[in-house]
């Protein structure tokens, strides 16, 4: 049974009517004819299946229409065509830092906010110390927000948000949030609830976290559909193709000739990089005049390539 | 039969769910109103009763009105607006003012604009108690009818709720609301006879004030608190038949744009 299906979605922005440009504006262009409605779909015909325990990952470049997507499944926004169908709780992560109170404080912004998340009183109560231990604010608790550094705000909302156990999770660029330390401590509890058997839906701009949480994959751009596929490898070494030459695919092999291109071009950098770090190398040796650094260069060079090196030739100079 | 269990299940688990969130927003408009003043909670008792100072000098110094029970007779037109005002003001801007929140999590959006009802509710009862202590000074008779008072109470709630849910979806809409409301305000504050006897007009013009909710209101509390009369049933049925009215009315119309907010916030 299918937890998330996306069918044939499209939603829409509206632009330029008569709330946007104000009555005067709206009755100059009445007059001179020029009134029209600008209609923005920020996506057109998205479909996708996503059975229990699956991971997806929406990449595209920005205003892909990734996190309009994203409000239509948690049901903040209605998709203008198109059905949604969700089942189970959902625990989303939308644009974490938003939407608290300046004006309060710490401890009550984190009770609001775990109300509006669903939680109830008595697990809020129980949870409240893990909270803010997880968010490391225990000498900030009655700070209003306002006196909070954005990393502090970003911490908390994500300690709040994470301590629930939904069916569904969807993290918008939340896997970013805090410090080195606090990313590190975040992305173990992120996998943690993963492994726990959610479905979830991850938006990255991080490919590389893409290719290490997600199973399934949706390519979005411009509000379309790329591709809905499981081949999670292949899709990203397309879509990062796609980053180099901003070229779409236009067909199914495009996406092969892509990855196989994506990792060829890999491989020549690789190689671009290797040639550089010899020369580097190579520099080393010529400037040092210190018998340690050529005896320390003679040893790397052993240790990689040996080939490079007529090891008979070394021995009798020693 | 399981389904209808599930059903019920699944309704209580929201309603407790929502319940907390609730009494969170009530606390947090209640405590916002206040923030950053010395006299706090102070000020829902002194602004009413300034107010009320100020229309009693002027009505009584500067134009002689010899009312039976003037004070009373202001007091009770002065709390009722005030209530009036500050719900539907505040109702009004509901929506938009939690907006951050709104676009991100899925939370009955009803839930803000009844909490602001509630604390504003709250407010009315506080000033309420002090109305009742000028009554006692002003040597007015307290019997067990007051209990009715209730009645035209919760008349206006319903009815703040309705008007609240009107003017929030049409606040997303149409910002221009604000002020319009404003000038809507002051019109009827002149028409709910607050400071001013209605008896000198023709029974003709008497009855088309009953076709101003909030005087009706007013007036309940004058007749039961100043004239010890209970009003009729049928004056009952009209603060009733209000309150339905615009709860109706704000339910079709917010229900109706329920779906379309999220994209003109």
């Amino acid at each position: 049974m299918a937890v998330i299906e996306c069918n044939d979605v499209s939603i829409k922005y509206i632009s330029g009517d008569i709330k946007q440009i104000g009555l005067k504006e709206y009755v100059m262009r009445k007059l001179t004819g020029k009134f029209n409605k600008r209609i923005f779909w920020a996506d057109k015909h998205v479909s996708f299946t996503l059975e229990k325990g699956d991971m997806l990952g929406i990449i595209g470049s920005n205003g892909a229409g990734k996190s309009t997507l994203l409000k239509a499944i948690t049901g903040v926004m209605q998709p203008a065509e198109g059905k949604i169908h969700v089942k189970g709780d959902i625990a989303a992560l939308l644009e974490l830092a938003s939407g608290f109170d300046p004006n309060m404080t710490v401890r009550e912004n984190t009770y609001l906010r775990g109300a509006m998340l669903g939680y109830t009183k008595e697990f809020l109560n129980a949870k409240y110390d893990e909270i803010i231990a997880f968010a490391e604010l225990e000498d900030f608790q009655e700070y209003t927000f306002k006196q909070l550094s954005s990393g502090m705000k970003s911490r908390l909302a994500f300690s709040i948000a994470c301590l629930v156990e939904p069916d569904i999770l969807i993290l918008d660029e939340v896997l970013s949030v805090g410090d080195g330390a606090f990313r590190k401590k975040s992305g173990d509890k992120m996998k943690d609830i993963l492994s726990g058997g959610v479905t979830g839906l991850l938006v990255s701009h991080a490919v590389g976290q893409i290719r290490e949480l997600c199973n399934k994959v949706l390519w979005l751009d411009h509000g379309n559909q790329i591709i809905f596929s499981d081949d999670v490898e292949k899709i990203c070494d397309a879509y990062e193709e796609f980053l180099e030459t901003k070229k779409l695919p236009e067909n199914e092999a495009d996406f092969d000739v892509m990855a196989i291109a994506y990792n060829e071009r890999l491989k020549e950098e690789r190689e671009a990089k290797k040639a550089k770090e010899i020369a580097k190398l190579e520099k080393v040796i010529e400037d040092g005049n210190n018998d340690s650094v050529v005896e320390a260069a003679v040893r790397i060079l052993m240790k990689n390539s040996p080939e490079l090196l007529n090891m008979d030739e070394i021995k009798n100079r020693k | 039969m399981t389904e209808l269990s599930r059903t019920y299940k699944r309704t209580k688990r929201n309603l407790l769910k929502n319940r907390f969130l609730f009494e969170e927003l009530v606390k947090r408009d209640f405590s916002h109103k206040y923030k950053g003043t010395f006299l706090g909670m102070g000020w829902s008792i002194m602004a009413p009763l300034l107010q009320l100072l100020v229309l009693k000098i002027v009505f009584t110094e500067f134009f002689g009105r010899s009312t039976p029970h003037f004070t009373i007779y202001l007091f009770s037109g002065v709390t009722v607006m005030n209530y009036y005002r500050e719900a539907t003001n505040n109702g009004m801007t509901s929506l938009v003012s939690n907006s951050s929140i709104l676009t991100k999590i899925k939370v009955p959006k009803y839930l803000f604009l009844l909490s602001r009802n509630v604390s504003a509710l709250v407010n009315y009862l506080i000033i309420l108690v002090v109305y009742f202590v000028f009554c006692a000074m002003d040597h007015i008779n307290f019997h067990a009818n007051f209990v009715m008072l209730i009645f035209p109470v919760m008349c206006l709630l319903i009815m703040n709720i309705g008007v609240g849910m009107v003017l929030s979806a049409l606040y997303v809409f149409f910002r221009d609301m604000t002020y319009l409301y404003s000038i809507f305000l002051m019109i009827l504050n002149y028409l709910s006879a607050i400071f001013y006897t209605v008896d000198r007009f023709s029974p003709k013009v008497q009855r088309m004030f009953l076709a101003n909710p909030v005087y009706v209101i007013i007036r309940y509390f004058r007749l039961l608190v100043i004239d010890g009369v209970v009003p009729s049933l049928q004056y009952h049925a009209l603060c009733a038949g209000y309150a339905l009215f615009f709860l109706i009315l704000g339910s079709i119309f917010y229900k109706s744009l329920n779906n379309k907010f999220a994209y003109y916030f």
